[in-house]
């Protein structure tokens, strides 16, 4: 069997760098950071009191009041984005199939204040279970994928996948996967989190997780310098549509790249710790490369995990150079996470859109934050430190990688008429 | 209007995001103010919460207007 070929039609992103897609690529092409201070709660007491927050997000700019309050954060976001990325398509209706077009949508927790909020309601009682009626249909993350579902009607493929950090990037593989297999025609794909709550706070300082450089948060996230002490969690969304081509082409759609390859894997060794060879991150890798059916040494640019912890980026650059060789030289590294922050499930969504929008204008996102250069890691390496370089992007591969040791990557081409 | 029914019609109004002039005594939670099955039943709970008193299922299921909450209420709140 033929497999398809599977193009990106449509974008929509809300990220602590800007609520659209173009003001989230300036942000990162001038290497903004997108860290303050947390205003969703008094974090006065925590050990880090910033994150990246999505700022100027009123949902009352989205939605009505009753329908609001019946969505967690995380899916409000999912729908903002989705939205976006619909129009930005063009999928007007009468231009698709409704039954051949899915959504497959990716959250690394779902809906974490609403399961904080009803926990403590409930404690704070005399223990009468007085739970809301919406309390679970508002925290599982599965229904981020519902509530896309239903605002447009696409009665496709309907999940949501959860891999930690990985988890927008498998939805993206998986969507990849149903399409070119023949299976749907088009899907809304990407991810979202809305984690800056208590919980998700307190829970990833307890696991020494965040960066504390409470005296700097905008340049806390410092990926590959020798002062880095951890992430910085961030919050928002982003969408695909990714549209199988003919179909795409029929109904004269712009394309912004095609999406060549999907791997994955697992490390198989620690439930927070990455492998210290970076044996899974050089699998996934090896298996994209494969799945693209392309050499390295096509590959341009990687936007990789480079989430800003000690370990976790070194092992990414063992694997890079042992699957890339002297190539490695020749690419632009960039982790885009230095300037939004974490976004944990929805990482995977909004660095394919930085790298698909690397492969359309020929531009690399810097690593901002770069002061002292780590001994442990080689300097002839490219990471595209502090200011973005021009060059040409052919090919594009992004890494994410999720506590259980879930490894996903993915390769966008340029597209050429 | 009692003052049972003003925090009854503040409590629609803000859980149904109506309009102040829908909530007649005769209107519908389901047919004319837009809630589905799980919005009635979060209504019971506020109700519940708002006037301190427990409503069991098979009671709540004869709840289905403004003035039927109302006269309820009237009649069991503490």
């Amino acid at each position: 069997m033929e497999l398809k070929r599977v193009v990106v039609t449509g974008l929509g992103a809300l990220t602590p760098l800007g609520n659209t897609v173009s003001e989230y690529w300036n942000g990162l092409i001038n290497g903004v950071s997108g860290a303050a201070p947390i205003t969703r709660f008094d974090a006065s007491k925590f050990k880090t009191q910033f994150a990246c927050e999505v700022k100027g997000y009123d949902p009352e700019n989205y939605f009505d009041r009753k329908e609001a309050r019946k969505m967690d954060l995380f899916s409000q976001f999912a729908v903002v984005v989705a939205d976006q990325a619909v129009a930005d398509a063009n999928l007007t209706e009468g231009s698709y199939d409704p039954d051949r077009v899915g959504v497959i949508w990716g959250s690394g927790i779902g809906g974490l204040r609403t399961f904080q909020e009803e926990c403590v309601n409930f404690a704070n009682g005399d223990g009468t279970p007085r739970f809301n009626p919406f309390f679970i249909p508002k925290m599982i993350a599965d229904i981020s994928a519902g509530h896309i579902s239903i605002k447009h009607g696409f009665r496709g493929p309907n999940f949501v996948t959860v891999s930690a950090c990985a988890s927008a990037t498998n939805a993206i593989i998986d969507s990849f996967n149903y399409i070119r297999l023949g299976m749907a025609d088009a899907i809304v794909t990407g991810g979202s989190e809305a984690a800056v709550t208590e919980a998700g706070i307190g829970g990833f300082n307890a696991l020494k997780a965040l960066s504390e450089r409470n005296d700097s948060p905008q340049t806390a996230s410092r990926p590959f310098d020798a002062d880095r002490d951890g992430f910085v969690l961030g919050e928002g969304a982003g969408a695909l549509i990714l549209e199988e081509y003919e179909h795409a082409k029929a109904r004269g759609a712009k394309i912004y790249a095609e999406v060549i390859g999907g791997g994955m894997s697992a490390d198989a060794y620690h439930i927070t710790a990455p492998h210290p060879e970076g044996l899974g991150a050089l699998n996934v890798m090896k298996n994209v490369l494969r799945d693209a059916n392309i050499k390295p040494e096509e590959v341009d640019y990687i936007n990789v995990h480079g989430t800003s912890t000690p370990l976790g980026d070194i092992s990414e650059v063992k694997a890079i150079q042992s699957v890339f060789g002297d190539h490695a030289y020749n690419l632009n590294i960039s982790s885009t996470k230095s300037m939004t922050g974490h976004l944990l499930g929805a990482a995977g969504a909004i660095e394919a859109i930085a790298s698909i929008m690397a492969v359309r204008n020929n531009i690399v996102p810097p690593t901002i934050n770069h002061f002292t250069d780590d001994e442990n890691i080689d300097k002839r390496l490219n990471f595209t430190f502090n200011k973005a370089q021009e060059r040409e992007v052919k090919v594009a591969l992004s890494n994410t990688f999720g506590f259980g040791g879930h490894n996903t990557s993915v390769i966008f081409r340029q597209y050429n008429d | 209007m009692s003052e049972i029914a003003e925090k009854v019609k503040a409590i629609i109004i803000d859980k149904l995001g109506v309009e102040e002039s829908e909530v007649t005594p005769e209107a519908s939670f389901t047919n004319d103010l837009g809630a589905d099955s799980l919005d009635t039943v979060e209504l019971i709970m506020e109700f519940e919460k708002e006037f301190n008193v427990s409503i069991p299922d098979d009671q709540a299921e004869n709840i289905a207007t403004v003035g039927q909450a109302v006269s309820y209420l009237e009649e069991h709140a503490k």
